[in-house]
């Protein structure tokens, strides 16, 4: 082989090595999968496919909360108050079928609070130029105050509809899966749609890159990134519905901390912290594993449950550090 | 030429900021298929006309037509739809989008609201090989060199059937074979009609691809001239103008002899010093009532040679010494340790905090050489406050008044009583007197030479010829971030003479132009 063809493979070669943009991604995939080949050598249960579909089950609200909290970090923001939100929604809609509201009309009611108060936050923080983390942290204690004056205690749901939505199995050969998990998986790929071929998701990505160059570009940064809170809102809203399924009930201290799941999920999924690169495959693997997580500690039977929050912990390090040695990191187009 | 008609004209432009005057009825024209070059001294009012024409700033007076039509627009997104496209300096694209969404974001092909990516990269490629650039339109634009980068945004300019651009300082972070390439992409879109405003600060960029030169000073326009028929001394000399107002005139001393001043060991010496990247190594010493004055064309490495003085810049070759004794100065606070001041250029960005008030503007420098843990009496604050005031006669003599409520002249002087508190031996001034008015302008300067009577040490950087032969002992001239040469002030230097060093080779280049 002669050196110019030799050079030429190089050459070849060094264009393809790097899928930088997916390399995250299928890191977290493989993650997914090391994490499951351990549970299915260790635990003969294992490998039947129902114990992937309780992950599902068990953590449909987490991912769709996840999902409105990608388009948020994409944009280089940060969502703190979607746990709140997941209770105040569960809350509301308790309360209201509590009183004798009719299902759909609670339906309505309770997937509009999220979004309205995510597009409060929204203006907020474009208009005032304060940052996403008071706002939203200031929209937490807000939601979860909400939760509390609404009853300090659980609210018990003995509506039909949304029992029969909580107990409905729907099989899938010997198995079976929830309402919940089909609702999670048309939100995800709707998600995923508008992040890949609609101006708002690319939009979302621009700002998430360089915003000034996205507002130099004329593109609307503005109503963008209005819109991404207003979406993990209504994100937050549907998994409060969710969790009421799950739950059959609203209780004022649910799902605290949630938010910080979310954010470990969608960065564990490879979606950069500073914004402008990841998928919503992406986090739906991140849930994947955390799901998975807990269910190995689930099937050992002698750890403690707080070994989950451990090994998350352990997850997030490794995952921000490898994104900086992968050198993603904002790009200054510095002069000179 | 003379039978196109003007494609975009700016008709008596004004522009005032609070106390300062940007622009003072500035005409400008630009005829379809030229490259205009828009020249000018930072500070000339160049950004600030670019900035009206694309509708960031609007104008206090005056008329812009494009097409003939009277036209004012409400931002750069406007601009661009009608026509009037600007890449900046820096690039403004997002480096973690692709190339080809690069150039379409906004206004992507799409079907039914989907975006169309296939349609979008074959339209990417098509528009990039009309500018004979063979790129994968897939990559990230992150991992294009930025000249490439450069020419994605120029790409896009063009894609919104652009008919006047403006290239904002696109060379300087390019390197010779880059801007070549560029050269090549600006002299096809002219060809194509396109009116290209190029704004630079390199001459030889300028007479290699422009047809005409309009040069502005101190907001004002100078002239329109076509390129073959101005020598690059002659620009040099419109951008630096000479102004010998009545009133900076300062009294000639008689105390700028060189030989007096330079006796005994230098308070500072550089050997050699230099930064890869920023300035070349170069040597320099000044003496105790020595007024060193520095020249050059913007971006000529002026600025980073100072800050090497000042620890800003960490030296990476080279040796310095104070007093005799070699130092190492790490960092602003080790140069203020060693009475090292130095005044910024950008006084807003880098110097004042616009919301403190005078007094605790002034105290600052005097706070850090003290350390936080002894602060200044009240007291004393009020009295070293209160005789600064005085002695640079800041207005108004309000010392609670906040900073960024004074005039650009009266902001020079607190930077300045700032710096003079601490009692440095060594002060260094960058561009003190650029944007204030002519009052308070000889004041600056007389206080200067007040001061190295005083024996204080003076680095005196400044484009105005004029203030730094009044000023000087010696001038170290600066070209192309070298040190080109250092020059006694005596009889016989004149503005022309350091003109002639600052324009470098350019007598022999007239010679060869063939135009």
């Amino acid at each position: 082989m002669s050196t110019t063809q030799l050079s030429e493979r190089l050459h070849g070669a060094t264009r393809w090595r790097l899928p930088r943009r997916q390399l995250p991604v299928l890191v977290s995939l493989g993650l997914l999968l090391v994490m499951y080949g351990i549970g299915v050598s260790q635990y003969r249960a294992f490998s039947n496919i129902q114990v992937i579909f309780n992950v599902f089950i068990d953590n449909g609200f987490l991912l769709v909360v996840a999902v409105g909290m990608t388009f948020v970090i994409l944009t280089g923001g940060i969502d703190l108050s979607v746990g709140s939100v997941v209770a105040m929604t569960a809350m509301v809609s308790a309360a209201l079928l509590r009183d004798g509201l009719p299902p759909a009309l609670v339906l309505l009611i309770a997937l509009l609070i999220g979004p309205t108060l995510g597009f409060v936050m929204g203006c907020v923080i474009h208009f005032f130029e304060i940052q996403p983390f008071i706002v939203t942290l200031a929209g937490m204690f807000f939601a979860r105050g909400l939760c509390t004056w609404i009853s300090s205690s659980s609210i018990p749901i003995t509506d039909g509809f949304w029992t029969s939505a909580a107990q409905e199995r729907i099989r899938i050969g010997d198995n079976f899966v929830t309402v919940s998990v089909l609702i999670t998986l048309v939100v995800v790929a709707v998600a995923a749609y508008t992040l890949a071929y609609t101006r708002l998701g690319r939009n979302v990505y621009a700002i998430g890159g360089n915003q000034q160059s996205a507002l130099l570009m004329g593109l609307p940064v503005g109503r963008t990134r209005i819109a991404v809170y207003t979406i993990s809102g209504l994100c937050s809203a549907i998994g409060g519905i969710l969790l009421s399924f799950y739950t059959l009930s609203g209780a004022p201290l649910i799902a605290v901390g949630m938010e910080l799941d979310a954010i470990a999920a969608v960065v564990i999924g490879g979606t950069l912290l500073i914004g402008g690169a990841g998928y919503v495959l992406g986090t739906v693997l991140g849930v994947l594993v955390l799901g998975v997580i807990q269910t190995l500690i689930t099937f050992d039977g002698t750890l403690n449950s707080w070994w989950t929050k451990i090994v998350i912990g352990g997850l997030l390090f490794a995952f921000i550090v490898l994104q900086r040695l992968l050198g993603f990191r904002k790009k200054s187009f510095s002069t000179r | 030429m003379s039978d196109t008609r003007p494609v975009l004209t700016m008709t008596a432009i004004s522009k005032f900021f609070p106390g300062v005057r940007a622009l003072d009825g500035v005409d400008f024209r630009l005829f379809p298929g030229e490259v205009h070059a828009l020249m000018g001294e930072n500070g000339a009012g160049k950004s600030t006309l670019i900035k009206v024409l694309t509708g960031v700033y609007g104008h206090d007076t005056g008329a812009i037509t494009l097409d003939g039509q009277p036209v004012s627009f409400s931002g750069p997104m406007e601009a661009t739809e009608a026509g009037v496209s600007t890449v900046y300096q820096e690039v403004n694209l997002c480096p973690n989008l692709s190339v080809a969404e690069n150039i379409f974001i906004g206004r992507q092909p799409r079907r039914l609201g989907a975006v169309r990516w296939r349609d979008m990269r074959r339209r990417a490629s098509a528009l990039l090989a009309r500018l004979n650039l063979d790129l994968d339109v897939g990559e990230l634009l992150g991992n294009q060199s930025l000249a490439v980068q450069q020419m994605v945004a120029i790409a896009r300019a063009v894609d919104v059937q652009a008919r006047v651009l403006i290239l904002d300082e696109p060379t300087s972070s390019l390197d010779a074979d880059e801007v070549k390439q560029l050269m090549r992409i600006m002299r096809q879109l002219r060809d194509e009609g396109i009116a290209i405003v190029f704004v630079t600060h390199f001459l030889d960029q300028v007479y290699e691809i422009a047809d005409r030169i309009t040069v502005l000073r101190n907001g004002r326009l100078v002239g329109e001239y076509p390129t073959a028929e101005l020598p690059q001394l002659a620009l040099v000399e419109k951008m630096i103008g000479k102004e010998l107002d009545a009133l900076e005139r300062l009294d000639e001393q008689a105390g700028r002899d060189l030989a007096a001043v330079e006796t005994g060991t230098p308070v500072v010496e550089a050997t050699d010093l230099g930064k890869a990247g920023s300035v070349e190594p170069f040597s320099l010493t000044i003496h105790r009532g020595e007024v060193v004055g520095m020249a050059g064309l913007l971006g000529s490495g002026r600025t980073e040679a100072a800050r090497l003085f000042f620890g800003a810049d960490r030296a990476d070759r080279g040796r310095l010494a104070v007093d005799g004794r070699p130092v190492s100065i790490r960092g602003p606070i080790a140069a203020i340790e060693r009475n090292i001041a130095f005044c910024s250029e950008n006084r807003r960005t880098e110097g004042l905090v616009g919301e403190l008030s005078v007094r605790e503007n002034i105290i600052l420098a005097l706070q850090a050489a003290r350390g936080w843990l002894r602060p200044v009496p009240r007291r004393r604050q009020d009295e070293l406050v209160q005789r600064y005031i005085e002695a640079l006669s800041i207005r108004p003599a309000d010392p609670e008044m906040p900073v960024r409520n004074l005039s650009g002249g009266n902001q020079q002087k607190v930077v300045l009583a700032r710096w003079l508190i601490t009692e440095p031996r060594l002060l260094i001034l960058d561009e003190p007197t650029r944007g204030i008015d002519i009052g308070a302008k000889a004041e600056i300067q007389r206080l200067v030479v007040q001061l190295s009577d005083g024996g204080m040490a003076v680095l005196f950087i400044s484009a105005e010829l004029e203030e730094v032969l009044r000023l000087s002992h010696k001038v170290a001239v600066m070209r192309d971030r070298q040190l080109v040469t250092e020059l006694a002030n005596d009889d016989s230097l004149d503005a022309d003479r350091i003109m002639r060093v600052i324009a470098g080779g350019a007598e022999q280049k007239d010679g060869t132009r063939h135009e």
